[in-house]
């Protein structure tokens, strides 16, 4: 039986399609990034039904359905809930391995934020005491990545 | 034998170009809570949520799963349904197929986009064939202008008569607070509106929303105690024609997958004489010259009689069959919820809660979505329960 490939050559198709978004981050959520980047502190939501504190804030708490208002502001200190140590490079990752990306409940929040563990990573395990570090006041944009990384105490 | 189902409630958001104060999942949650609150339920009522947007407009995956929080899906069996423009049409008709199944007795249905976030066009593109269609002819606007030629070629239709559909419904969103552009125009203005693509004028298509609409569906026995007038489904049709453009360029034949829903539909619900007969419609119509063709396609005036019959006012709110006292697409294009909202609108009609906007006595009611390749749904209500 002849094989296709010796027949016709096999074509491909480059697509041009950039699409370029850009998400409205939404008032619940800019009042976050607004507390990072001018105040170098974290806000969260709490849901008066079943007492979750939320950060990053919602605006509604998923589970109760209810809509959250009131405010919290939360330590810059918590725990690492799990965490996994990247050693490869990829240029779409935020900093240069090693490195970690953790979940860390913070001080007074009831869920975990996802954040970068740049540094002791020896000393990496579920439960460490960690800290934001925040960049500086003048590199600061309101973004996730405004909070440098967390630093093991 | 399947169950009965009715739209017992309705929700939709006040539909804007842009809404920076929410993300998505935000503005789903507000025509959810919206559509809760008209039928006194809560999430927690809610056996089933079917959820729909266009796919590539905001780079949102796996919308079913991402939105939970706000849909109230946390927990939930939950649904995507995406079939481009008809999508907000085929969520109605995906969550009336789980209640009419049995399975399911309360079902909640929704449809959203947030058209601020993308380029509408790029994401559109992305709907035609990457090899053979992508390059040229694709995107909203040229296979729309090529229909819309093709018919003023065929039956001397002119840009006036199309300008009296953007007309019309201008002038009905005036009476719709959700309605997005809620400022009439006249046929000068549509006429001296920038030519996007002959014959085919800014004043002659739908803008771009940022919106969600929410529906409730509830199951024979129950529909009837959560409110006074359900809107019951009597019947539901979907067609899909072709998906390589130069496969159906005969457009004299009409818009073919709505001829062929609405037959479907019509004789499904005993429908001889759609114009007298139905109360009302809310049909898909993404720019001015569907008003004047599809209208025939759907039975309402002969072929090629469609401007006159827009001329002579029977598609006015206080005509024979009036067409969108929402103000239509052409004021309000939340994409994924345009259909859903034709849906939304039709069941408003027949609950009497249309306010301002409210036809008089609407007691069967017709919805359309359109989109992909001239695709077509069909949806029709009624206040009787069949
Ligand atoms: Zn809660």
């Amino acid at each position: 039986m002849p094989n296709w490939v010796d027949e016709v050559e096999p074509m491909t198709f480059k697509g041009q399609i950039a699409v370029p978004y850009t998400w409205w981050v939404g008032d619940t959520g800019s009042r976050f990034l607004e507390a990072i980047r001018d105040q170098a502190t974290f806000l969260g939501t709490r849901c008066p039904d079943c007492d979750t504190v939320y950060v990053p804030p919602r605006k509604n708490c998923g589970r109760c359905f209810t809509a959250l208002d009131q405010w919290v502001e939360i330590a810059r200190r918590g725990v690492v809930t799990a965490f996994t140590i990247v050693r490869a490079n990829h240029p779409l990752q935020p900093v240069k391995s090693p490195f970690a990306y953790a979940l860390i409940r913070l001080d007074g929040a009831s869920v975990s934020i996802l954040h970068l563990i740049t540094k002791d990573l020896a000393r990496l395990s579920i439960g460490v005491t960690v800290e934001a570090h925040f960049k500086e006041a003048s590199q600061r944009t309101g973004h996730i990545l405004d909070i440098d990384h967390f630093q093991i105490i | 034998m399947p169950q009965r189902v009715a739209i017992v409630g309705t929700g939709q958001t006040d539909h804007k170009s842009h809404r920076p104060d929410v993300n998505q999942r935000e503005m789903i949650n507000e025509a959810v809570v919206r559509a809760l609150e008209d039928c006194e339920m809560t999430i927690r009522d809610i056996d089933a949520i079917i959820i729909g947007n266009m796919d590539h407009f905001e780079s949102i995956n796996y919308v079913d799963t991402w939105s939970v929080e706000g849909s109230g899906g946390v927990m939930k069996p939950i649904m995507k349904i995406t079939t481009g423009g008809t999508t907000g049409a085929s969520v109605a008709i995906a969550a009336y197929y789980h209640v009419a199944s049995g399975l399911f007795d309360k079902v909640l249905a929704i449809g959203w986009e947030k058209n601020s976030e993308s380029d509408t066009t790029a994401a559109i593109v992305t709907c035609s064939d990457p090899v053979w269609d992508r390059f040229s002819y694709s995107g909203a606007i040229p296979s729309l202008a090529s229909e819309a030629s093709a018919y003023m070629e065929q039956y001397g239709a002119t840009q006036h008569d199309a300008a009296r559909v953007a007309v019309r419904d201008r002038k009905n969103a005036m009476n719709n607070p959700h309605a997005h552009l809620r400022k009439p125009v006249t046929i000068e203005d549509v006429m001296a509106s920038p030519m996007l693509a002959y014959p085919v004028k800014l004043g002659d298509v739908c803008p771009r929303t940022d919106g969600a609409c929410a529906v409730v569906l509830a199951a024979d026995g129950i529909a009837q105690k959560v409110t006074p007038r359900p809107a019951w489904f009597v019947a539901s049709a979907v067609r899909h024609t072709y998906t390589w453009f130069g496969d159906s360029t005969d457009y004299d034949q009409g818009l073919v997958s709505l001829k062929n829903a609405s037959r479907e539909a019509y004789q499904k619900a005993g429908i001889r004489n759609p114009a007298d007969e139905l109360d009302v419609a809310e049909l898909y119509l993404p720019y001015t010259y569907a008003g004047l063709k599809y209208i025939e396609a759907l039975d309402f005036c002969a072929p090629g009689h469609g401007p006159r019959f827009v001329a002579d006012g029977h598609t006015e709110i206080d005509g024979k069959i009036p067409v969108n006292p929402s103000g239509g697409v052409i004021s309000t294009n939340c994409i994924g919820a345009t259909a859903l909202l034709r849906v939304a609108e039709a069941a408003i009609q027949i609950m009497g809660k249309g306010g301002k906007r409210q036809v008089h006595g609407a007691n069967l009611a017709l919805a359309t979505g359109f989109g992909g390749c001239f695709w077509s749904d069909v949806v029709l209500l009624c206040g009787d329960r069949p």
